[in-house]
Formats: C-alpha cells, structure tokens, sequence
C-alpha cells in the first residue's frame, strides 16, 4: 500500500471490493427465475427483431448458477485469508516479500554448507576437486553462458575463457575479482591521433605484420612510426600489459576480429568491452566456484 | 435512400476480412518459421521477430479482428432496429479511418516505431487517429440505435455496445502520452502504475474487443443460423452484466509475481476466477439456442464454424481462470502455455466466430442466398479445426515442459537446465505450432477463393427494410 499516503485508501478498497463480490452473487440471487415444471414448455419474451429473431424465457441452468456461486464464496474465503482487501493482511499471515525471504533462507540452510565448504578452500584446490568442479560447470552455464558460450569459447566481443590469453591475468585470484568487480575494457577511438585515414591505414597494416600475417609491408612500415601513441597502452613491442586490460597483438588472438577491416574500425572507433560486475547478484560462494571453475578451463592445457 | 439499409460499409468491412485476416496470419506463419530458423530473414532489422511480433498482432486482432466487428455490428444493429445506419458518410469515414490507421501499422512498427505497450504499440499520431475513428463509430452506432423502429435493444446489440463504449476508454486512458517528436512519446504513468494500467487495458481488450464484441455476432448469427429463438433471455442479461462488471478487475493477472501489490494481484485472481461463470453464460446461451436443431451441425459448415468456436471460447474461458490462479501462474507464466491459451482463444473463438459470420453474411450482401461452395467450407472447416488443435496442444507441451524445465534444481541448488537447453527442446513443438499455423492460414486462401467465386458477376445489393414485427408472437 505504500503508493497511497493516505489511510482512507486502504478501507475504500476494501468496501469496495467486498460490495463488488457479494454483489455479484446477490445480483444473481434476485435474478434468478424458478425451474421450469416436468413438461412444461418455455415461452417467449414476445419480442421479435429482423423478422424471426426470438428469445426463449428458459431458467439459468442450476449448474452454471452453481458455478457462479461456488467462485463468489471461494473468493470471500480467498480473501480472508490472503492480503486482498486494501490494508487488511489476511489472516493467513501470507505476502510475497514473507514468502521471498523463507524461500532464499530455506535455500541457504539447504544449499549454504556445501558453498561454505569450498569458499574455506583454495580456488586451485576447488578447481581440482570433481564435485567443485561440477557444481561450478552448473553454475558457469546459468549465469555465464549467456556471453561467453556454452562451451565458454566465447564470441566476438567475449573473450574465450578456455585458451591462455588473459587479458588482465590468469591467475585464480584475478579471475576471482574479474568476476566480482567486473572490467571495463576501453579502447578510445585512436584515427586522429595517428594521422586520419591513411594513417589508420598503416598502423593496422603495422599491427597486422606484429602478428605475422599478410600485410602491405610498406604501410606497414610507415604505421610503426605511429604506432607510438597505441604503445602506451599496448607497450612499444606490442604485447599489451594486463594491468590495464590491453590485450597483446602479437598472439593470434581476436576479441574484435583480425581482419584488415576489423583492426581498421577498432581504431577508428574505438572498442568498449564491458564484464559486469557479480559482487550484488551472486553469493560470493558462487564467484569463488565460478572463478575455481574457470581457472580450471585453462589451467589444464 | 431510407428505404434500404447501409450495406455498402458492411461490404467493405467483410471483404476487408478476409484480406487482413490473410496478411495477418501470413505474418503469424512467418514469425512462427523465425522460431526455428532465426536466420529466415537475413537479418534485415524490417523483417526482424521483434518488429513483426506486433505487426502480427495488431495485424490479426484489430485489422482482421476489428474488420469482422465493424462489418457485423454495423449489419446487426440495422437489421435489429429496423434501421439505416445513422450518417452514412461518418459510416464511410470509419472504413477509410481504420483501414489508414491499419496501413500506418504495417508501415511504423516494421520501422521500429513502437510504444512498446502491447497491444497498444502505435505511436502518439496513429492513436489520435484512432480515437476519432472509434468515437465516430459509437456515434453510427449509438446514433443507430436512437433510431430504431423496435421498442427493445436486442441483446447482440448490448454486447456491441458496451465492446465500443469500453475499448473507447481503455485505448484513451492507455494511450495517454507525452509526445517528443512525431513518433516518440512517453507514457503518463510510471513504474508499476504504468505496467497496471497497460494491463488493465491488455485483459480488457481481450475482454470487450475479442469477446464482448465476438459474443455479440454469436448472439445473433448462431439464431438465426440454426432457426431458432435463443435459449435464455434471462441468460443473457445476468452474463452479460456480470461479464463486463467482472472483466474491468481482472487486469492484475497479468503482473503475478512481480512489482504489483499483493493486495492488487490477490483481487485480479479472485475477479478472474468469478469471471468463469459468466463467460461461460454465452457459450451455455448459445450452444443451447442449438437444442432442437442438433442434426443441423451435420450438414451445416457454417453452424459447425459456430458452434466449434463456442466450445474453444468455453475451453479458453476455462482455462484464462485456472492460469490466473497463482500457484498455476508460477508455472505458466512467461512460457509458450500462455502462447497457445491466447491462441485457443483467438483462432479457435476469434476467428472461426468471424469465418463462419463472413460466410453468412457475404452472400447476402451481394444478393445471393448463400456461397459459392458449401464442400470448400466444409474444407476451411476442417482444415482449420486440425490447425487450432495442433497449435493449441503443442503449446500446452512446450509450455509445461517449459516451466517445468526452468523451476527443475540440482542437490546443490543449482539450475538443471540452463536457458538454451530449454530453447534446445523446443524445436519439434515449434514445427508442430508451425504445421498448425500454416494449416489455419491456408484455410483463409480456400475462403478467399470461395469469396471471390461468390462474389464475382454479382451486383452489390442493399436491402430494403422490412417493417419490424410488433405483434407479440
């Protein structure tokens, strides 16, 4: 109730409800017409329209007014019991937010021993053990499926999680605060500060060739006096440097893709990769199986 | 001139029928398809699910839907009061109005341009528009009734009544928007306030629009389909009442579970439980009007069309109630059980309500006694009957397993199965509900043809008003 400040709503809903149920049910009691006598035939109202259209006088059938009945009594009983009328609780002492709150502290009574039980244990020793393993694949394909893939080999945009190409480190406590704090990875768009179009141009034809792949090596050559501005990020030799997130472009990893076309737009316009933070919406025995979880991804290779 | 009834506007609305009833269901098919090849349209954003989602159902419920209702309310209400429509060029105006808002639908929501209310997508200019479309259609209609030459408003007449009266105000105070630019406007109300009244407009639309308005054809063209006086008048005016005064509160189950209040969610559930009664009034009233004359169904396409869509009205109506209870909410909500009620309700009542009046009603307005052939309505009629029934059942399918599959837990809590998994199982339902669609679809190609076959070579006929029957029989 609390959208009305004032208290006169709260018996105004309840008035008017109850005069709106009852009143159903009277309505049907002061209308309703006796049975019709063994073999007696029912007449017509008299009123005739578009030349043959008639109305019979038959009785309501007992069963439906029975019906009609039935739903008005189960609603008043309904509405004793559960909150209905206005401010008026019910005397079943039943609301959502009361049932919400059982259900969460039922589940963690059920469920809260067994995350305890691996959140007092090292995440490479969770990673290691089956049942944690497990739990933690569960856990992987409700809430991290979704971006990063049922096979957690990720998309365009949502870096693959089984390789050995971290962006901010593979270690199992920085994937734990990947998943609780969540990443913004910015890159700003960069086609002004290497010289416009052409510019653009070389330095991804520089970029192409840190990866060895096909490239106009006379582009190439012009790009890496303008590479300088990307190094302070992405270091003088490339590599990247996970303190920021700045990925390394000497590997053949593509977050964005790693045509030509692709390097140039991720220049021009920039990229903005962001991973949620969990901290709010999971436990943090969650994060620590899901962290224990997906350092195992890779851990194994 | 006052010698004859309007037809011509009759006409166009039944014609118009069967065409919108076609796109509409073409674009159903196609977005059914969407489901199980996502890729069907190339990724063109135009032709994308969500766009035309709502162009399916605006299509379907207010161009098909809405056409039905115009042609028959406009027919019933002259030929019950004995009467030529009131104003014949506002009659005309409401063709050419509806049909514009319809082709202003087709065109925004493909674009983008949505409210995104449902049910109620079209921005700010469309929803003026149809506002003064819809209010001079209470005008012809109401201005109808003032005219008539019989002392009593038949009862097709209050249910078309109280369809136009209501969905008059549920579309104003729905609507209500503060415009930006030409085709951006925000709501008037916020919040959970926002989402109730959005849903009190959704549940009456279902109500007043795709069954007060249907249950006033049936009250008139199952009478005089079978030849015989309805079974109960006094029926007739307890559902009624009861009908429109229990729909007005059953909006909230639509928001179980969510932002709403308890005390709010609690009244939608028990006004949608004694709301069973009196749907079931109609069907009881009409499926009655029948006994004496049973052995016509065996021969009669157009009364199985009828009477067919009474018992999907009477099984819909059985189950809105049930869904709206929640404990049964918890698991129907948000799945494809919820798809394949609404289609229950609009294809097996909605629209083989409207296809077997169409059939009664086109031949007369061009001067034949009835259509071209009656084994191709027959045909439609079973084409279409195993079309809802496959629909239908592989919703109910999908849609338990479904919620079934969403609440399933492992020992540890976690989910069983994970959202695609699910999406996963859907696949030979989605084939079955796609087999269905395209049945009931082509069941409208073979109307089509019988229509055109009917209606070519003949003269438009606008019949002369015959003198009302005042002796009391």
């Amino acid at each position: 109730m609390s959208d009305f400040t004032s208290g006169f709503w709260g018996p105004f809903i309840a008035i008017v409800t109850l005069i709106s149920v009852i009143g159903c049910g009277v309505f049907l009691k002061v209308l309703s017409t006796r049975r019709l006598a063994p073999g007696e035939k029912p007449g017509t109202t008299g009123h005739v329209w578009d030349e043959d259209l008639a109305e019979y006088h038959n009785p309501m059938p007992r069963w439906w007014m029975w019906l009609f009945y039935i739903t008005v009594v189960f609603s008043l009983i309904y509405l004793a019991i559960f909150p209905g009328l206005g401010s008026f609780a019910g005397v079943g002492d039943w609301n959502s937010q009361g049932k919400y709150e059982k259900e969460m502290a039922d589940a963690d009574k059920a469920y809260g021993p067994l995350f305890d039980k691996f959140l007092k244990q090292d995440l490479k020793a969770v990673a290691a053990d089956a049942e944690g393993k497990q739990m933690g694949e569960r856990l992987y394909l409700t809430y991290c499926s979704q971006c990063h893939g049922s096979d957690a080999r990720g998309a365009k945009g949502f870096p693959n999680l089984t390789d050995n190409d971290w962006l901010y480190g593979g270690d199992a406590e920085i994937i734990k605060a990947s998943i609780t704090n969540g990443r913004s990875g910015m890159m700003p768009p960069m086609a002004a500060a290497v010289g416009g179009g052409d510019g653009t141009n070389e330095v991804a034809n520089y970029v192409l060739s840190l990866s060895r792949r096909p490239h106009d090596a006379q582009l190439a050559a012009a790009g890496q006096a303008k590479f300088a501005v990307c190094a302070a990020c992405h270091g003088p030799d490339g590599k990247g440097n996970p303190a920021l997130g700045a990925p390394n472009l000497t590997d053949e990893v593509w977050l964005y893709g790693g045509s030509e076309k692709a390097i140039i737009e991720t220049i021009t316009k920039g990229r903005n990769g962001q991973m949620p933070a969990q901290r709010d919406a999971l436990s943090e025995g969650k994060i620590h199986l899901l962290a224990a979880y997906v350092y195992g991804l890779s851990a194994k290779k | 001139m006052e010698a004859t009834y309007n037809y011509k506007v009759v006409r166009q609305f039944a014609l118009m029928t069967v065409v919108w009833g076609i796109v509409g269901m073409l674009v159903g098919v196609l977005i059914a398809a969407q489901l199980i090849w996502p890729d069907l349209t190339y990724g063109i954003p135009w032709l994308s699910y969500g766009r035309l989602r709502p162009l399916h159902t605006n299509a379907v419920i207010f161009a098909f839907g809405g056409s039905a209702l115009f042609a028959t309310s406009y027919y019933v209400v002259q030929r019950t009061c004995h009467a030529r429509l009131f104003c014949d060029k506002l009659a005309g105006f409401t063709f050419w109005g509806w049909n514009l808002v319809i082709v202003l639908a087709a065109v925004t929501l493909p674009l983008g341009f949505t409210t995104s209310k449902e049910y109620a997508e079209l921005e700010w200019p469309i929803d003026l528009l149809i506002a003064v479309v819809w209010v001079s259609y209470a005008v012809v209609f109401f201005g109808t009734i003032m005219k008539r030459k019989t002392p009593h408003i038949y009862v097709a007449n209050w249910f078309f009544g109280a369809f136009i009266l209501t969905v008059a105000l549920l579309h104003i105070v729905n609507s209500a928007a503060i415009p930006v630019e030409a085709m951006k406007s925000y709501s008037a109300y916020a919040g959970v306030q926002d989402a109730m009244i959005q849903w009190w407009y959704g549940h009456n639309a279902v109500g007043f629009f795709l069954t007060a308005g249907f249950l006033g054809m049936m009250y008139y063209f199952i009478p005089k389909q079978a030849g015989r006086p309805v079974y109960s008048y006094r029926l007739s005016v307890v559902h009624f009442w009861a009908l429109i005064f229990t729909y007005m509160w059953a909006g909230p189950h639509h928001l179980h579970y969510t932002a709403l209040p308890d005390w709010t969610q609690s009244l939608g559930m028990v006004f949608s439980l004694i709301l069973l009664a009196p749907s079931w009034g109609g069907m009881v009233n009409g499926i009655m009007t029948l006994s004496g004359a049973w052995h016509k169904l065996r021969t009669d396409p157009i009364l199985k069309f009828l009477i067919t869509s009474l018992s999907f009205y009477g099984m819909s109506t059985f189950e809105g109630p049930m869904m709206s209870i929640k404990t049964v909410n918890a698991l129907s909500h948000y799945t494809d059980w919820t798809v394949g009620h609404v289609h229950s309700g609009a294809l097996g009542w909605v629209a083989m309500v409207s296809i077997g009046c169409m059939y009664y009603l086109i031949p007369r307005l061009f001067g034949r006694a009835e259509m071209h052939s009656i084994k191709l309505i027959t045909l439609h009629f079973w084409v279409s009957t195993i079309g809802v029934v496959l629909y239908i059942a592989s919703m109910w399918i999908a849609g338990v397993m479904q919620g079934l599959m969403w609440r399933a837990v492992n020992l540890d809590g976690t989910l069983t199965y994970t959202f695609a998994e699910v999406v996963a199982r859907m696949y030979p339902y989605y084939m079955i509900r796609l087999l269905g669609g395209a049945l009931f679809f082509s069941g409208m190609l073979i109307m089509a043809y019988n229509v055109i076959k009917t209606i070519s070579g003949q003269k438009a006929v606008d019949a002369p008003i015959p003198a009302p029957a005042m002796a009391h029989a």
